[in-house]
């Protein structure tokens, strides 16, 4: 119990039934909020890419064509449900749920507001604030991984094998970048309950953006989490799991219906968790100015200005993922295991290391100016020859022959 | 064209006009010689052009036409001659607009409207028979209720034929060359495709404005 939840005041006292009945309302609420997001999320999208194409995008259902993502929705549950034949059927079925599942539960540590008192009760606006927090993230993706493999394998069909082979590589390889690039801004944290993150970065004036949020001391780390997050979520450019031209449909191919749809959910879902969680991570979470002209402590600053900060960070870091979807072409699959293994992970664990070593240098007071250049140099070195004992494309092909 | 030059670009893209329109909210002009749905056209005093001869049966590539011609009732005749077609059927399902009917016909019988707009949900349905293509005693299509229409579309119903009539030969441009349609007379000939003499370039004749529709 402590190690899932124990940060949250509301669960420190007795639990009394308002306690269950506020734990039961955020679970329905992050529930919606998350199923919304992702309409939002699929309308924005499309209209966004059609911005960047010169067209109108969906314009039909609803204002301005907002309802799509529902009619579309509600389509596929009236679809037929294909199962093939040669499918392995218990896992044919369960795959889904596998992707749909850790996707939700992935999103309950993320803080979408500050702390709140409901009905006398202190709470935090998030399901969870578990001590393992940003692990539990790993964790959740990684099942969610499983949900993409199982699916593929179980289709007993080419392509959706061909796919689930992809994703399980793909994953696997931009899982490490993910966590160690997790790790270059954990060091600054020293926790990895979401809430003691995001408290640390708390707003005190315009320049906390620079000197409480962590995405300037841990901006490599940044990058390469942006990198690595987009890979983990099969989000263009990365999307050879599912790359139409070559793979029919990847591993959803035998998939239809609202199974179909789930996938899609899922898929979604993690790219606004990883965003949300890079938000938090890196970007304050739902720090940011309170309005001055209403009192500090009325509902206003306590309730709607959090969650306004948080939703316009994540609505901005959405805004680049369509950006990057309107803008690359996928990459080869060379080039997508070279920029992990070769790049990604050497410059996620160097800079933890050297993000390491300052701040060890810091707490025992030791000269920044001369540690920080040499962890830096040392660290280019380190990374210098490791590049060099990489076999070079020719020299590979020369091997081969 | 660097590396990261499609960010550029993508965005760039968001502060240029739409290229795309909010169909069918708001429909662009269709082309003079559209090739729409057909009717079968009436003469000026109602009677029925069709003399049900099958050229256009004959010359369909997609064999979608299907006419049995049979001679006038004496009390009663339904096209100015001896014959008329007293069976005619396009199937829409196979159709492919070519308008080889159009020119093939000697009387200016079947010619294409600009309705392009049917989705028709069985099978049944897309067989249009005499009763769904002869224009009605105004001399204006039949509206289908699966059939989405804007006002005035359905005026422009043999502007191909007006145009390059007969057999395309650019020496009969702008003379008259067939006969009146019921309600709406002879028809005036419209450009075919020589250059256009400077003085009169001016908006074609044929050509719709973009009209607002009210979905309701």
């Amino acid at each position: 119990m402590n190690l899932l939840v124990a940060a949250d005041p509301l669960l420190d006292g007795d639990l009394d039934a308002t306690v269950v009945l506020i734990v039961i309302a955020k679970t329905i609420v992050i529930f919606v909020l998350l199923l919304v997001a992702v309409m939002f999320y699929i309308w924005f999208m499309r209209k966004v890419i059609a911005d960047m194409q010169n067209r109108v995008g969906p314009a039909r259902a609803g204002p301005f064509g907002i309802l799509q993502t529902l009619a579309d929705g509600i389509k596929l549950f009236f679809k037929e449900q294909s199962t093939p034949s040669s499918a392995d059927r218990p896992v044919y079925l369960l795959a889904p749920y596998l992707s749909i599942i850790p996707a939700f539960l992935a999103f309950a540590i993320v803080p979408i507001g500050g702390t709140v008192s409901i009905a006398g009760h202190v709470t935090e606006l998030q399901l969870a604030d578990p001590q393992i927090g940003i692990l539990f993230l790993l964790m959740m993706s990684g099942i969610g991984l499983y949900g993409v493999m199982l699916a593929g394998w179980s289709s007993g069909s080419k392509y959706p094998l061909l796919g689930s082979v992809r994703a399980s590589a793909q994953l696997l390889s931009y899982e490490a970048a993910l966590g160690l690039a997790v790790v270059g801004v954990l060091v600054h944290t020293g926790t990895l309950s979401t809430r003691a993150i995001v408290d640390q970065q708390a707003w005190t004036g315009i320049d906390s953006i620079v000197t409480q949020w962590y995405w300037l001391p841990a901006i490599g780390a940044l990058l390469i989490f942006v990198i690595a997050a987009l890979a983990e979520t099969n989000h263009p450019p990365f999307d050879l799991v599912e790359a139409e031209q070559e793979l029919v449909g990847g591993f959803h191919t035998e998939y239809t219906g609202i199974r179909f749809a789930l996938f899609f959910l899922a898929e979604f879902m993690n790219l606004i968790t990883m965003s949300a969680i890079a938000v938090t991570l890196f970007l304050g979470g739902p720090s940011g100015p309170s309005l001055g002209f209403v009192a500090s402590d009325s509902w206003v600053n306590t309730w709607v200005m959090p969650i306004f900060w948080f939703m316009f960070k994540l609505l901005v870091l959405l805004y680049g993922t369509v950006w990057v979807r309107a803008s690359l072409p996928r990459l080869r699959y060379d080039q997508l295991m070279n920029v992990s293994w070769k790049v990604l992970i050497e410059a996620a664990f160097l800079w933890a290391m050297v993000t390491g070593l300052i701040v060890v240098a810091r707490n025992q007071g030791w000269n920044l100016w001369i540690v920080t250049p040499a962890a830096a140099l040392g660290a280019l070195l380190i990374y210098g020859v490791l590049m060099a004992c990489v076999p070079k494309a020719h020299e590979v092909s020369e091997e081969i022959k | 064209m660097g590396r990261w030059s499609g960010f550029r670009i993508t965005m760039t893209q968001v502060f240029k006009p739409r290229v795309t329109g909010d169909y069918p909210k708001h429909k662009r002009p269709k082309p003079e010689r559209f090739h729409g749905r057909h009717v079968l056209n009436r003469y000026e005093d109602g009677m029925e052009k069709c003399i049900g001869c099958e050229l256009c049966a004959g010359v369909c590539p997609a064999k979608c036409i299907y006419v049995r011609g049979s001679d006038n009732p004496p009390e009663g005749p339904v096209s100015p001659g001896e014959r008329y077609g007293f069976v005619y059927e396009i199937n829409y399902l196979r159709c492919i607009h070519c308008d080889l009917c159009v020119e093939a016909c000697p009387t200016e019988a079947i010619t294409e409207t600009k309705l392009f707009e049917f989705s028709f949900t069985n099978r049944t349905d897309a067989i249009y028979t005499k009763r769904e293509l002869l224009v009605d005693d105004d001399g204006r299509a039949r509206r289908q209720p699966w059939e989405l229409w804007l006002g005035g579309e359905d005026d422009h119903t043999s502007a191909w034929m007006r145009a390059t009539a007969p057999s395309g030969q650019a020496a009969f441009e702008g003379k008259v060359a067939w006969s009146g349609e019921l309600g709406f007379g002879v028809r005036a000939p419209e450009r075919g495709q020589s250059p256009v003499p400077a003085l009169e370039s001016g908006p074609a004749s044929g050509e719709l404005d973009d009209v607002e529709v009210n979905l309701g």
